[in-house]
């Protein structure tokens, strides 16, 4: 199959930019420059369907859009790099393979928007990625890609790499901010969105690194090729879907976007490990609710994975097998959030852990009945906690309660885990 | 103190940033590399010349996972406790690896070499059950196998 993102991947090891500059690397950025207002490129991602890959699927083009005009001072793009939803792995996989499809599509984007200097915000533990980074764009600096002046173009644009102490909060789009800015990395008020006021104030464009790098390919062969790669009419382009768990072949995999759950399993995954069956999957990342068997042909596509009642998030599918303990992993899954709320909200800061209290309770047989309807009522109560961290915690819970509510008797009925011998 | 050489290069760190503190988290990693921990000093230092109180540095040493406001050990292992490595047997790396150490989680050995923290996940899921030791990552891990990556980073040191 033909590929976008990892179209010029060698085996084993990171692209070179003489590499990627002879197989037609930058030769969107200089078409652009050259031929295209900042309007036709924005034009051209918005005909072209994409759709943030970070995990809400909001059209891009059009997020570019809404970026406040005519206002005074600085306006800015942030690269969300950073990638610490469980179960995902995509934009390391990315950057360590080719940081400079993003490096490109940074400029593109930057020029598109305004933007005279864009920030690549990467979590830590990335060092890898964020080396590669780093010396991407010092050599596109070299070659006058990076900096002033851009291919003599007029257009500047600087690239900084801000690597982060760690924190998952951080990935979630207003938080971010306040941690580039080196405040404490709790989210602010929506709105005003960042495409208002954003960053120092100024309007805020906030992409993901897997959305951005799909920007050449989609200047340099046109929207309708972008599209053409979807396999069911809505979706368009392809995805980087991360595989972990119990199938033979984990990997992450460039897959047309609306391919269906099922062939991506039996496909590059080839099949579930020997001893195992599919009994679940998160989806798209930690906090998708389950999927199960009666979902192996659902088209991995935003509408179509949400019409079946999940989302398609990152593109994280987890497997589980029949040996695995869905009170468990959803115990696992909330534990995380818990651990990682940032403290600013009463909601998520103590219902969490006293929803992590009462799947504890379940898990080690100590449940009743009435825990099953508190569970429920904190799905909703959590919807009014101050950022969708604590909406995404509940994601697992739903999936629990929905497709595995006979676990869950289970537990409750016998007085302790059926899976533990 | 801090050797002139680490302050000047701090100090051309936060020169080149937009506003001094969007340099914060950059000062205090070094800080923390210079001291191996983020001490009260360090703090200070910290807050001198990002030009913050030391309460607005402390405000954020405390809110990431990678910066230490206690004595550490030279390096640290981090164990991703998150779901992928939890389902590929990830949860009794962890305790075993503490029995190994002759530690509790969180705590450092004694001869100062290691302290061990779970931590969330690392990225590498497709490769679970995962730990980093310093900046290296380790994946598809049984006890076994990473008891044999900690004798070889403590011979590194
Ligand atoms: C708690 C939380 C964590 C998030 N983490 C990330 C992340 O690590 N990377 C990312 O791209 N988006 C993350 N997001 C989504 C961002 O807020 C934002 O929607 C996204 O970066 C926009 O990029 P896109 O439009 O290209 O998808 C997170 C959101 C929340 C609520
Ligand atoms: S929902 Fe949780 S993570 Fe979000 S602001 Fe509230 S406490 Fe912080
Ligand atoms: S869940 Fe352990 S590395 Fe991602």
């Amino acid at each position: 199959m033909e590929q976008i993102l990892f179209r010029h991947n060698k085996p084993n090891r990171c692209v070179t930019f003489d590499e990627y500059r002879a197989e037609g690397g930058f030769s969107a950025l200089a078409k652009a420059l050259k031929e295209l207002s900042p309007d036709q490129v924005q034009q051209a991602v918005i005909d072209s369907g994409l759709r943030g890959r970070g995990g809400a699927g909001f059209p891009t083009g059009k997020k570019w859009s809404f970026l406040a005009r005519n206002v005074p001072g600085p306006r800015w793009l942030i690269c969300n790099s950073d990638e610490m939803e469980p179960g995902t792995y995509k934009d390391r996989t990315l950057l360590e393979a080719n940081p400079y499809l993003l490096l490109e599509g940074i400029a593109l984007t930057s020029y598109a928007i305004g933007v005279s200097h864009a920030f690549i915000f990467i979590r830590r533990g990335y060092e890898q990625a964020a080396a590669n980074l780093r010396r991407g764009v010092a050599e596109c600096r070299q070659a006058g890609l990076v900096g002033e002046n851009i291919l003599g173009s007029g257009f500047s644009c600087e690239i900084d790499v801000h690597v982060s102490a760690g924190r998952y909060i951080c990935g979630e789009e207003t938080a971010l901010m306040n941690a580039l800015e080196g405040k404490r990395a709790n989210p602010r008020s929506k709105p005003p969105f960042p495409a208002i006021k954003g960053l120092w104030g100024g309007p805020t464009v906030v992409n993901n690194v897997e959305s951005l790098s799909n920007i050449p390919a989609i200047i340099s062969n046109g929207a309708e090729w972008f599209k053409a790669f979807g396999r069911i009419p809505e979706a368009a382009g392809t995805k980087l879907f991360c595989v972990s768990g119990h199938v033979s072949t984990c990997a992450c995999f460039e897959l047309p976007m609306g391919i269906s759950l099922g062939e991506i399993i039996e496909g590059p995954c080839n099949g579930m490990r020997p001893d195992s069956r599919f009994k679940a999957c998160l989806p798209g990342g930690a906090s998708t609710p389950y999927f199960t068997e009666e979902h192996w042909n659902v088209p991995m596509d935003f509408d179509a994975v949400a019409k079946a009642g999940s989302r398609l998030g990152t593109g994280g599918i987890v497997v589980f097998d029949q040996n695995t303990c869905m009170v468990a992993a959803t115990l696992n899954l909330v534990r995380f959030y818990a651990r990682e709320s940032c403290g600013w909200c009463t909601p998520c800061r103590e219902g969490l852990p006293y929803v992590v209290n009462l799947l504890e309770e379940i898990e080690n047989g100590r449940g009743s009945e009435e825990y099953i309807a508190i569970l429920r009522d904190h799905i909703n109560l959590l919807k009014y906690a101050f950022c969708a961290l604590a909406l995404g915690a509940m994601g697992p819970v739903e999936g629990l309660l929905k497709h595995f509510q006979d676990e869950v008797r289970e537990h409750i009925a016998k007085g302790k885990c059926p899976f533990k011998k | 103190m801090i050797p002139e050489t680490l302050k000047t290069e701090l100090q051309d760190r936060v020169a080149s940033a937009i506003t001094p503190r969007e340099a914060a988290v950059d000062v205090m990693k070094e800080l923390q590399r210079h001291y191996g921990w983020l001490t009260d000093e360090a703090v200070t230092e910290a807050s001198r010349i990002l030009g913050l109180s030391p309460l607005q540095v402390e405000e954020l040493a405390t809110f990431y996972e990678m910066i230490y406001r206690r004595p550490v050990g030279k390096q640290m292992i981090h164990v991703c406790d998150s779901i992928s490595c939890w389902n590929m047997g990830g949860e009794s790396l962890l305790e075993r690896l503490a029995a190994h150490l002759g530690i509790s989680v969180g705590e450092t050995t004694r001869d100062g070499m290691f302290t061990l923290l779970p931590c969330c996940c690392l990225g590498n899921c497709g490769q679970a059950p995962t730990m980093m030791v310093g900046d290296n990552l380790y994946g598809e891990l049984t006890v076994e196998k990473a008891v044999e990556i900690l004798k070889k980073e403590s011979s590194n040191l």
